[in-house]
């Protein structure tokens, strides 16, 4: 018998005695905390971002691109990986302070090899979701973010999210998202565990997190 | 019994001492009890500070046993599924009775890929296999990539197991291993290397990264496999699952059958329940869900291995099956009195505290001395069901197999086994009660993210206990030199 075989006749054997059969639960429940207005999920999320120590800009819609080359002025970065599909005039100001943007194009032509990747500074991407209960930004890697590798390998993450992007609690942001697509859920910057029961300092992936809140209402 | 085979005993934990025995010689090392205890103190305060955050708590608890009830009691038919859409998704299935077949699977995949190396992100499973080992024995290196486990290996502190190094290795101790040894295995430490903190954590940042940036194979576990969607989930903080999860060609992920859930949905409730619960965090820092193959993105080659290993075993005790509804949080772990004196090494395997000394017996059968005796490693003071994300009635379970070893073994009375057991713990019943009453309400809140914050290894790497820390710590020279708000980013 293969094992596959093998093992499934174990399972059944082991779960004879259950009466029913698959969907027995019924319905998936929907357990979700919910807010009393979008200001206070957005004032929510604002401040769980910050308790990761990630840094939280609210700004205008106007205003994205100025605070974008902000953030990488902060950071010192001087080259930026820029996704196909970002909004060109969030990266503008950022050129125009003289920083080099780079597509996700590689010297032969096919897309960045990892070691040119490590090369770049920093990334500015969009996102697809905000979660306020858990202050967590969710990347679904469609061409305004990039395939999953353009925002791991370069040290600074500018990620910009739309206000009408942020959901209030996880089931609603598990409803809105596409499960074909590969999905990362980042909450805050990257984070090492510790040496000696106690944190040090991020190891691996981007260890400077700028998140920039775009609210219409400024 | 079910006749359905359980796991063999991996030859580390073979002969180990009944718990009682293990546990009285942890009890004498009072270092190690001071170290455990602040480091339970501290996660049990977190936890309950952002457990009390989530008003329908109960709620997503019940729902959280329902979701995995669901999926354990129609297994094979949820498996078929996953299988399905992950065969659907790009991906190639293989099936594993047991730890030997795992390895096997994954080796050879390694050697078709033509490689003498894998990166790793730490598991469980791939732990309760042995995997690093086999592939060793086979010619095939394993780099497991997070920094404490890096200290390890680099240290060459196996074939111990059972212990973390890294956790007594101070500041100076892992300059030397770092200039000593990483030369020999990659990207050597700079000659200049200091033993300040932040220029030790660059040298492994740059010795790891040669590594993920060159590796062809990754292997990893998953935290949960959804059925209907055939998306496999990883939760993790450090960004070093994320980068074995995309950088590599080819992505083994060996999952046990136990880890399926019936839909994406499910997610909705286990993503609140998972970080809350194990190391108090409203979200652990990365999550990632991938569904097999997308062109262009990520590995371009993808294995799952479901495993087997004794988990059908469980499956066929009615009772004993909610043992599988675990998602190693580890919760139960920081609020259990006698986990917190006994230290984790006393259980015998990978599975430490209340949730080990119900699955082992299960997983193993009850035939080693320290198997027959986990079932009396508890007072049943329900601290740990209390806690538990998914309900899992750990006191109940430990009494059934109460029964049954005494059953199998000589007809001792149960209760009279449970009070010499629990009672060598505590002087008299006076600290037992407090213990109980500090492990159930938690402390002052200290600091945030001071725990090892991949969820299903937060405690669990502490289980594997904690010994005599060097005169100064890495964390109490950071203190010293920085000041305890002295960060920047991250934390970990
Ligand atoms: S048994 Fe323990 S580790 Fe497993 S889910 Fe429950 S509390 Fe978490």
């Amino acid at each position: 018998m293969s094992a596959r075989e093998e093992i499934l006749a174990r399972l059944r054997a082991a779960t004879a005695d259950v009466p029913t059969g698959p969907g027995a639960r019924g319905e998936v429940p929907t357990i979700a905390a919910t807010s009393a207005s979008d200001v206070e999920t957005l004032d929510l999320f604002v401040d769980h971002v910050a308790d990761y120590r990630a840094t939280v800009i609210r700004c205008s819609p106007d205003q994205v691109g100025a605070e974008v080359a902000a953030a990488l002025a902060r950071g010192r970065a001087h080259t930026v990986l820029v996704p196909d599909g970002l909004d060109a005039s969030w990266v503008a100001a950022a050129q125009t302070a003289g920083l080099t943007l780079r597509r996700d194009a590689g010297a032969d032509g096919e897309r960045l090899s990892a070691d040119e990747l490590d090369g770049v500074d920093a990334v500015v991407t969009a996102a697809r979701v905000g979660i306020a209960t858990t202050g967590t930004i969710v990347l679904d890697h469609t061409p305004d973010q990039g395939r999953r590798a353009l925002t791991l390998v370069p040290d600074q993450h500018v990620c910009v999210i739309r206000a009408d992007q942020v959901v209030h609690d996880v089931p609603d942001a598990v409803a809105l998202l596409e499960p074909s697509r590969p999905l990362t859920w980042i909450s805050g910057p990257s984070a090492t565990s510790d040496i000696e029961l106690d944190r040090v300092e991020g190891v691996h992936g981007p260890r400077t997190l700028d998140v920039v809140v775009v609210d219409p209402r400024g | 019994m079910s006749g359905i085979p359980v796991q063999q005993t991996s030859s580390t934990f073979l002969g180990m001492p009944s718990f009682q025995r293990a546990a009285r010689e942890a009890l004498g090392d009072t270092q190690q009890r001071r170290n455990l205890a602040h480091a339970t103190a501290t996660i049990r305060a977190k936890r309950a500070q952002v457990v009390g955050e989530v008003e329908q708590w109960e709620a997503l608890r019940v729902a959280g046993a329902e979701a995995k009830d669901e999926a354990l009691h129609h297994l094979p038919d949820y498996l078929e599924q996953l299988e399905a859409s992950l065969t659907d998704n790009g991906a190639v299935v293989h099936w594993a009775r047991d730890a030997a077949e795992a390895g096997r699977i994954v080796i050879d995949i390694a050697r078709a890929k033509d490689t003498d190396e894998v990166v790793k992100v730490k598991s469980m499973a791939t732990q309760e296999i042995e995997l690093n080992e086999a592939l060793e024995a086979a010619g095939i290196a394993a780099w497991e990539t997070d920094l404490a486990e890096l200290i390890v290996q680099l240290g060459q502190d196996r074939p111990s197991h059972i212990l973390v190094p890294a956790i007594h290795r101070n500041r100076a101790e892992i300059r030397e291993i770092f200039l000593r040894e990483m030369g020999g295995v990659g990207r050597a430490a700079p000659e200049d290397l200091s033993d300040d903190p932040a220029r030790l954590a660059e040298a492994a940042r740059l010795h790891l990264r040669e590594k993920f940036l060159r590796a062809k194979v990754a292997v990893s576990g998953a935290n949960f496999a959804i059925a209907d969607t055939g998306t496999l989930v990883v939760v993790e903080s450090e960004g070093n699952g994320r980068m074995c999860l995309t950088l590599p060609e080819t992505l083994i992920s060996v999952v046990g059958v136990e880890k399926v859930l019936p839909t994406f949905a499910d997610l909705g409730t286990m993503l609140q329940l998972l970080p809350r619960s194990s190391t108090g965090e409203r979200m652990n820092p990365y999550t990632s869900m991938w569904s097999g193959i997308t062109p262009g993105d990520g590995p371009q080659e993808v294995h799952v291995v479901l495993l087997d290993n004794g988990r059908s075993h469980v499956l066929a005790d009615e009772v004993g099956r909610e043992a599988l509804r675990c998602i190693r949080c580890s919760a139960c772990l920081n609020v259990c009195p006698v986990y917190e004196r006994a230290g984790g090494h006393a259980y015998g395997s990978v599975y430490p505290g209340p949730i080990g000394a119900v699955l082992n017996p299960q997983l193993r059968g009850a035939s080693s001395d320290v198997d027959k005796s986990l079932p009396y490693a508890s007072s049943l003071c329900g601290a740990c069901f209390e806690a538990c994300p998914v309900r899992i009635d750990i006191p109940s379970l430990l009494v059934h197999l109460r029964t049954q070893v005494v059953d199998e073994a000589s007809g001792r009375s149960p209760e009279a086994a449970s009070m010499k057991a629990a009672s060598w713990m505590f002087r008299d019943h006076r600290r037992l009660e407090a213990a109980q009453r500090a492990a159930t309400l938690g402390s002052r809140l200290i600091g945030d993210r001071t725990v090892r914050s991949v969820p299903g290894l937060g405690a669990w790497t502490q289980a594997r206990d904690l010994p005599t820390p060097p005169p100064e710590t890495f964390r109490q020279w950071w203190a010293r030199t920085h000041g305890e708000d002295g960060h920047t980013e991250g934390d970990g």
